[in-house]
């Protein structure tokens, strides 16, 4: 029903974008496929945003149409096809889902260039970008633990995916870095984007003890509750402050914009190859919403974690760190491998939750 | 105590637009008209309580406005299948996808605005009882609207003599015609009265459940809703406790993980569903009871012989 109704969407975006971008042919078109809609609040909107500010910057050069609500699966290798066709230089393809699509299209146009954002399949004209979300949940996960008066945060989750329970691992190490006895609950809410839904989670985590929130679900609908219920909440993926202006501590947003025009430069300059780019806090694909509602000396705290994640000097996942089972995971100083990370399928010791499997 | 009351309020917050929107379209089956565009109806009711909450500031006229655009646009379901006798599960489809695309047009300058939220209200004397008066009586408009509806249509149904016509023409519209009942004209504002329903409860979706308009926001609870009228048999109070039952699951599977319990969350989202199906195993087994209850004429097109 829902995939109908997105298909109904995306063709009738198909018609309606290449309509308004058939004109000014001599620009290099560097062109974006979206999985949701671009006001979506989360996710698709952090693109779109970027996709902005690259226009901005370079929009004497290129031009950047794009298309939304474009469903994964069989309808996306069709969009992607088409914006192939109509010459595209660039395609950036910007959900997970859309991963086998663009490896298909890129084989068959081999002289069109892709980027697929959170994959891990790359080709000669197929490059990967990824942000180390990881490291703001690492910081968020040490206000947490300076913030919370019960000692307990609640996590909203979406699906147990390498990339959720990354985070998951993260917003523990953070917290137990400050407070060795920090709990965490989690409710696994199996949807990206139902704001009921995750309101009813923050509802019950509340009900249970929970006095700081944080989700990994795109909508506002938890940071409503933490501002109505007076608790203290992160965002996720955007600045969330208008849903709670006394609750929201700080936001993990996505900013791809950098990301974006250095990709472009380097198209247009003849420089750009295939890559699987994986930047985050210091290249500014990733930035932390400015830190409010907390006293000064959290601030500071957050602020200096955050120096030292961008510097290099530290690694949220730096052992020693044991599984949650007990198991070794990480010896003393030990740093984890990316790959480890990007399919991350266990939770590290402290996690009170059980992962579904 | 306060974690019981407060649990409880969540469960009601929840069931309510379940309730709202299955009592409207319990009315619709029952006049032998099924309307499958629930989730559109639901979704286009949200985003203009949402809108025009915004724009004048007021709630109530949001609810209104809910309630307007729901029985307006089931009109353009009632002209297709009762005028023009297009299919009812088609065009109750294609509604369910429409309203889904107009909602995110009218909403798109709405993403993101801070919603407002209507407030309860405390009804003097009674919200003072312990337990039962955080609970039944400290409740916003929508909860109230819900009850009433409930004992509403269970007396017309089943009281008044328009209610008695009304079944008649969904048990046996040829003959309810023979009696000189104005089929069509029932029909239609039987499938109006649906459509306002749902109106109503996707306003509760935009105004009290997560006050802020998002693409898509009603999330399935249209299709909850359709399933609830069969759990109900077709029965106004079977679908109160119905309602209340999916509520209670939902909320209930949140707090199971939040406690630890260890049950897979995905086992748990899926029980409603179950229970939707071992209710329909029971009721179908029972030959008389489902023939007493279900409108015989249910999605079959009328056309007058003239």
């Amino acid at each position: 029903m829902k995939k109908l109704a997105l298909a109904l969407a995306a063709s009738a975006a198909t018609l309606f974008s290449f309509a308004v971008s058939a004109e000014a042919a001599d620009k290099t078109k560097v062109c974006f496929i979206y999985v949701g809609s671009k006001t979506d609040g989360g996710w698709t909107q952090a693109h779109e945003l970027g996709r902005q500010q690259l226009e901005k910057e370079l929009g004497d050069k290129i031009e950047a149409p794009f298309l939304e609500s474009v469903p994964e699966g069989p309808d996306a290798e069709r969009a992607i096809e088409r914006m192939a066709r109509s010459g595209c230089a660039l395609i950036f393809t910007t959900s997970f889902g859309f991963m086998d699509p663009t490896i298909k299209v890129a084989e068959k146009f081999p002289d069109v260039k892709f980027e697929h954002a959170t994959g891990f399949k790359t080709a000669a004209n197929v490059g990967t970008y990824n942000s180390r979300f990881y490291e703001g949940r690492y910081i968020i996960g040490q206000i947490a633990a300076k913030m919370s008066k019960t000692g307990t945060a609640g996590y909203i989750a979406s699906f147990p995916i390498p990339e959720v329970v990354m985070g998951i691992n993260a917003f523990e190490q953070g917290a137990k870095s400050v407070n060795k006895d920090f709990k965490m609950k989690v409710i696994w809410v199996n949807t990206w984007f139902d704001a009921g839904k995750e309101a009813d989670a923050a509802k019950a985590l509340i009900d249970q003890g929970v006095d700081i929130l944080t989700q990994h679900t795109d909508t506002t609908g938890p940071m409503q509750v933490a501002q109505e219920r007076g608790i203290k909440a992160f965002g996720q993926a955007s600045d969330m402050i208008s849903a709670g202006p006394t609750a929201q501590l700080t936001a993990i947003e996505d900013t791809w914009g950098a990301y974006y025009i250095k990709r472009v430069n380097a198209l247009l300059a003849g420089t750009w190859k295939a890559e699987q780019s994986w930047d985050g806090l210091k290249d500014g694909i990733l930035t932390m919403a400015p830190y409010t509602n907390m006293p000064d000396d959290v601030k500071a705290m957050a602020e200096d974690t955050q120096r030292k994640i961008e510097s290099g000097e530290l690694h949220p996942f730096t052992g020693p760190i044991n599984k949650q089972d007990g198991s070794v995971w990480l010896k003393e100083g030990e740093v984890s491998e990316d790959a480890t990370l990007l399919g991350m399928n266990f939770y590290i010791e402290g996690v009170d939750d059980k992962l579904p499997q | 105590m306060t974690m019981t009351i407060a649990i409880l309020l969540t469960v009601i917050t929840a069931a309510t637009p379940l309730v709202i929107a299955a009592i409207g379209e319990l009315v619709t089956e029952r006049s032998g008209v099924i309307n499958l565009g629930v989730e559109g109806m639901m979704i286009v009711g949200a985003v203009c309580a949402f809108a025009a909450a915004q724009m004048s500031g007021s709630p109530y006229v949001g609810a209104l406005a809910g309630v307007v655009a729901g029985a307006g646009y089931s009109l353009l379901f009632g002209f297709l299948t009762l005028t023009l006798v297009a299919n009812q599960v088609a065009t109750g489809l294609a509604l369910t996808i429409l309203g889904l695309g107009i909602s995110a047009m009218i909403g798109e300058n709405f993403v993101g605005a801070p919603g407002i939220k209507m407030q309860p209200i405390a009804i003097p004397g009674l919200s003072q009882i312990p337990f039962l008066g955080p609970l039944l009586f400290r409740q916003d408009l929508f909860f109230y609207l819900s009850m009433a509806l409930i004992i509403g249509v269970n007396w017309f149904l089943f009281k008044s003599r328009s209610g008695l016509k009304l079944r008649a023409i969904g048990d046996n519209h040829a003959s309810a015609h023979a009696l000189g009942i104005h089929v069509l004209r029932t029909r239609y504002l039987a499938v109006l009265f649906g459509g306002a329903c749902c109106g109503l409860a996707g306003a509760q979706l935009s105004l009290v459940y997560t006050p802020q308009w998002v693409e898509n926001m009603s999330a399935g609870r249209g299709w909850i809703a359709l399933a609830l009228v069969v759990f109900a048999s077709w029965r106004p109070w079977r679908l109160l406790a119905g309602g209340y039952l999916f509520g209670a699951v939902t909320i209930g599977q949140m707090h199971a993980q939040a406690l630890g319990l260890g049950i897979p969350s995905q086992l748990l989202s899926a029980m409603p569903y179950v229970a939707t199906i071992v209710v329909l195993i029971a009721i179908s087994h029972n030959r008389r009871t489902t023939l007493i209850n279900t409108p015989a004429s249910l999605g079959k097109p009328f056309v007058p012989e003239r």
